[in-house]
Order: structure tokens, then sequence, then C-alpha cells
């Protein structure tokens, strides 16, 4: 790819052979271009990014004032807190599960809705509704299903033997809660992540199939030995990209637990989330967010390594 | 490819193999549809039947009605009126922003252009959820300067949503430009038609799948936004749908049924919007990187 050290002017640079018409509009280069996108990013994105950053090493009041430089004092109250080292490995727990349980059933789902099999367009329509619907609106059904009294679950899974009694109270209970909770961003996690795997095999090649069972090879070869390599790229992006929306993920706990009882179903999210708007604590919120972007930022720059982004 | 398959495999076996798939099939497609046809029971079930123990699989009767006295119930049309206006306008603005951007970045190497797409590249990993202590305060600040843009008002949602989608629309935007040949357009001007006339007849035709695909997109995730709106609308007549149903989880009940009428009604519309743009989204989300 050209590297972009040409002037402004010079347009008529690499590819596009020929410069456009261009007529009386004096030139401005990109600027009218790529202006408005540029301010919307700054104003949006970074200055939020750089407001938080200030926020953490300021002394903030519960009304919201700003007191003052207090140097890393917000980082020292929220790295005090007994109750973090156990939201941060729960958040450890949440995003690894997670992730690596939906990439492995996903592989399982993309090779299916890859198969050829009547009924496999509404199949893959059905997989699109978690996708397309509301996550908290989701996640709410699920609340309601996992009622301690009037849930269906409690209800199925009696009938099916598996409980016997008709009151569990599932997301009361926080060693039970925090596994729904994993089972329900499971399930919001697989419809993007099977589409993903689905566009990776769908890019390789039949006839690499056709020439290894010229060689004898059988179904499960093929699949380790030419599949999985060339699904690589599909898994990585598919990896990182679900890492990133399952750490930031706030609606699931928010909407069935709201991180309780106590802080024993609370990730660095939503432990984020409470310390600036329910114990008005918007300094040390600052600093988890600071701890919780900082992570998010490793992940980005994972995902830039893998990704072949330079080719737009 | 399928086609291929079908032909190459024998005649023996595909039936019963398909016959199983299509049995696998149908299990997934329940799974992934059971919470949202338990929604849409619970949303037709009669208000004293909720609350059985244990739990009912279907209720005595179908309470239709429920669809209909959810508007008076509930402030729905406040909260529809909500989530349509911070949507669309928050979909106007990326295409107003992200298609000059993409049209300029698709044809010309432009000094900063790989920066321009680290740029956008990185607002699409970053989620407002990580930011929103600072978009907060961001728009607490403007608010002192320029009430009609802090926070509680429906342009700080706008802003922050157009923002935050602006990076998927960008990059699908860029790619189906690429794929435009430079020729088409100068064979156009070389008929006379203004530099407009090219990109209105021309250009903007051949790329309307990317801009269809960047305005559902974009609408769907406005209109399904919901750590932003519950931290910048405070006030209950600027709640959007997603912010409005949990208020229906009051501290001594809940009006389930209401709620999941309330949410069949915001959901479907957006699968069908969805299922139209499928085709073209996976290539949007993964920046392309999927050859």
């Amino acid at each position: 790819m050209t590297e972009a050290t040409r002037t402004p002017t010079d347009t008529s640079a690499p590819r596009p052979k020929a410069t456009p018409p261009r007529r009386r509009l004096p030139d401005l280069g990109p600027l009218p271009w790529i202006g408005p996108a540029l301010l919307l990013i700054i104003g949006v994105v970074l200055w939020p990014a750089f407001e938080m950053l200030r926020t953490s090493v300021m002394e903030i009041s519960v009304s919201g004032l700003a007191r003052g430089f207090t140097g890393l004092s917000n980082f020292e109250r929220l790295f005090g807190d007994p109750d973090l080292p156990g939201i941060m490995t729960r958040t450890l727990v949440w995003v690894l599960v997670v992730v690596s349980v939906t990439i492995f059933i996903s592989l399982g789902l993309a090779s299916l809705l890859n198969a050829a099999f009547p009924g496999r367009r509404l199949v893959r329509w059905a997989l699109i509704i978690p996708w397309a619907a509301s996550v908290v609106m989701t996640a709410t059904v699920w609340r309601w299903m996992l009622d301690g009294f009037y849930g269906i679950i409690n209800r199925i899974l009696f009938d099916l033997g598996l409980i016997d009694s008709f009151v569990n109270d599932w997301l009361g209970d926080p060693g039970v809660a925090f596994y729904w909770l994993m089972f329900v961003a499971i399930f919001v996690s697989l419809p993007f992540t099977t589409y993903v795997l689905l566009a990776g095999l769908q890019s390789i090649p039949q006839d690499i199939y056709e020439a290894a069972r010229v060689d004898g090879a059988t179904g499960r070869h093929s699949y380790r030995y030419i599949t999985l390599p060339l699904l690589r790229p599909a898994l990585l992006v598919a990896s990182i990209i679900n890492m990133i929306n399952v750490f930031n993920s706030f609606p699931i706990i928010w909407a069935m637990t709201k991180g309780g009882p106590g802080s024993l179903t609370d990730t660095t999210t939503t432990h984020m989330y409470k310390l600036a708007f329910q114990l008005l604590d918007v300094g040390q919120s600052a600093a988890m967010a600071v701890v919780n972007f900082s992570v998010i930022l490793v992940f980005v720059l994972l995902y830039l390594r893998v990704v072949d982004w330079r080719r737009a | 490819m399928t086609t291929m398959r079908s032909a190459g495999a024998g005649v023996r076996a595909p039936s019963i193999k398909k016959a199983l798939l299509t049995g696998l099939g149908v299990l997934v497609a329940f799974f992934f549809m059971a919470p949202y046809i338990q929604m849409l029971i619970t949303a037709l079930t009669p208000g004293s039947e909720l609350y059985s123990v244990p739990a009912q699989y279907l209720p005595s009767r179908l309470e239709f009605s429920n669809f209909i006295t959810v508007w008076e119930e509930a402030p729905l049309w406040g909260y529809l009126r909500s989530s349509l206006i911070i949507a669309v306008f928050a979909t106007i603005l990326v295409l107003i922003v992200a298609l000059p951007a993409a049209y300029y970045t698709a044809r010309y190497r432009y000094r900063g252009r790989l920066v321009f797409l680290l740029l956008v590249l990185i607002t699409q990993m970053f989620a407002p959820t990580a930011l929103v202590i600072g978009i907060y305060r961001e728009f607490v600040t403007i608010g002192d300067v320029f009430p009609a843009a802090g926070v509680n008002t429906y342009l700080s949602l706008i802003i922050v949503n157009a923002a935050f989608n602006l990076a998927f629309s960008t990059w699908i935007m860029v790619a189906y430009f690429s794929t435009i040949p430079v020729e088409l357009e100068e064979a156009a001007s070389i008929d006379g038609a203004s530099r407009l006339g090219v990109l209105r007849r021309v250009t903007l035709p051949l790329a309307l799948p990317g801009i269809i695909t960047a305005t559902i997109f974009t609408f769907i995730a406005a209109w399904n936004e919901f750590v932003v709106a519950l931290t910048l609308a405070q006030s209950p007549d600027i709640h959007p749908l997603t912010v409005g149903v949990t208020t229906f989880i009051g501290q001594y009940r809940v009006e389930w049924q209401y709620l999941f009428t309330s949410s069949l009604i915001a959901i479907v519309p957006v699968v069908i919007l969805f299922i139209v743009i499928e085709k073209w989204l996976v290539g949007g989300l993964t920046a392309g990187s999927i050859k």
C-alpha cells in the first residue's frame, strides 16, 4: 500500500488513474470531506476519554464538582476496596468462559449452517433474532424465565426431574446467578460469532477439499488440517471482538441482577457504573474506567496486529 | 458451492443426512427463539395468571387486548417517539458525516489517510460503555454553556449514538466505493455530467447496498442502545424503549405482560430489518478483515 506522504493537492495519486473532474471550488484537500467525521470522533470519543483520565486524578464532590488535583488517591481507594479482587477475578472468568464457550459452540453452528439442508435459511433467520434484539430486553426475559417463584425454567427443570422444588431463586443465589449470567452472555454472543465463522468457512475454496479427498483424507482429517488452519483469521477476529464486547457487557448483568446480591455478580464494568451513579464517587469510578479502558486498549492493539486494516 | 456438493455427494446417504441436519437445525432454531416465544406467551397472558406456582406453560386464554391496554397502562408512545427520534436523527447524522468521508477515503490517497482509518477502526472497537463516565461529564460541561445539547436532551443522545456508529458505516461504505471503477465516473463526466451529477447518478446508486447496510445497522444500533440512554436521559419523557421497559419493573410488582408487549413492539421490526442486511453485515463488522 502506498504511503500517504503526498501533498493534499496531489490527488492524482497511484490507484485512481486520473483526477476526477473538479471545477471552480478551491481545493482544501481532504478536510471538507473527512472534517465532520473527525470532529465527531474527537468530540465524542477522544474528549470523553481525556475527560475520564482527568477525572481519575481529580477530587470530585458528590454533586460532581471538581475540587482539584488529588494524585493517585482515587486509584488507592479503588484498589483498597476489599470487594475489588473478587470483582476482578469474576471479570476474568466472565471473559474467558463466555468467549471460549461461545467460540466452541459457534464452530459447530457455523458448520451446520454451512451445510446444505432444507430449512437452512429459516435456521439462519432464527439465529439473527438474539443479535438484532435489544440485549436489555433479551436479558429481561431471561430474568423472568429464571424468576424464583413464577419462572418457567423452574417448571421445565422440575418436569425433567432435575430439581425437586418449584421454587429456586436462581438469580438471588450469587454462586448460581453468575453461571446463568454467563449462559445469557453466551446466548447473545453466539449469533455474531457464528456468522463471522460462517463467512470464514465460505471463503475456503471447495477444490481444496476435493483434492484432499482424492488423496484419501477423511472428513475429520479435512477439518483438522484444512478447515481449522484456514479458519484461523476468522477465529482470531471473532475471539478478539468478542473479548471486547463481553468485557464491556453491561446490560445483561444490569437487567438480571444489577451486580447483586451485594457486588457478588459485578464485573469491573458494572462496578464502574455503580461507583459513579449509585455511590456517587465519580473520582473512583473514573479510576475504574481508566483501568477498563486500558484493558480494552490491549485488546484493540491485538486486533490491529491480527487484521489487515491497511487494505481498506 | 452447495450445488456442487449435492451433485457430487452420491445418491444413497444424502436424504438421511439431510433429514438429520434439518432436525438439528430445528432444535437450534427453537433454542434461539425460545426466549422470544416466552416473551410472546407472557405478553398474551392475562395479568391475573402471571403469578402462579408452578409456572404454567400456556395461559388458560390468550389476552390479545394486552397489546391495546399497554398503550394506556404505560407511556409507550413517549418511549417509542424517543427511540424513533434518537435512531432516525443519529442515522441521518451518520450518513451526512460518513458518506463524504468514505467516498474521499476510497478515491484518494491523501496525507493522513491511514491515520484517519486507524482512528475510525479504534472507535469501532470502543463501545460507549467504557467511556460512559467521560461522556456524562462531557455533556454536563456542554450543558453549562449550551443547555440544548447537555445531559437530558435528545441532541446529546443523537450525537453520541452517531459518533459510535460512524465507524461501521465508514468502513462498509469505503469498501463499496472502492469497488466502483473510477473509469465509470470519468465516462459519465466526459458525457457532460457535473461532479454532483456523477455522484448522484453513477456512484451513489452503485454503492447503494453499502449505504443501505450502513443505514439499517446504525438505526438498529441506536434503537437498541442502552447504557448511554440510561445515563444521559434522566427525565422519563425522553426515555427510549430500552430504558423505558426497565421502568415496568417496579419495587413491589412487575407488569411483565406489558413489559413484553412493549419489548416485542421494539424487537419485531428490527429483526426484519436485520434479516434484510444479513448478507452484508459480517464484512462491515469485522472491518473487511476476512477476505
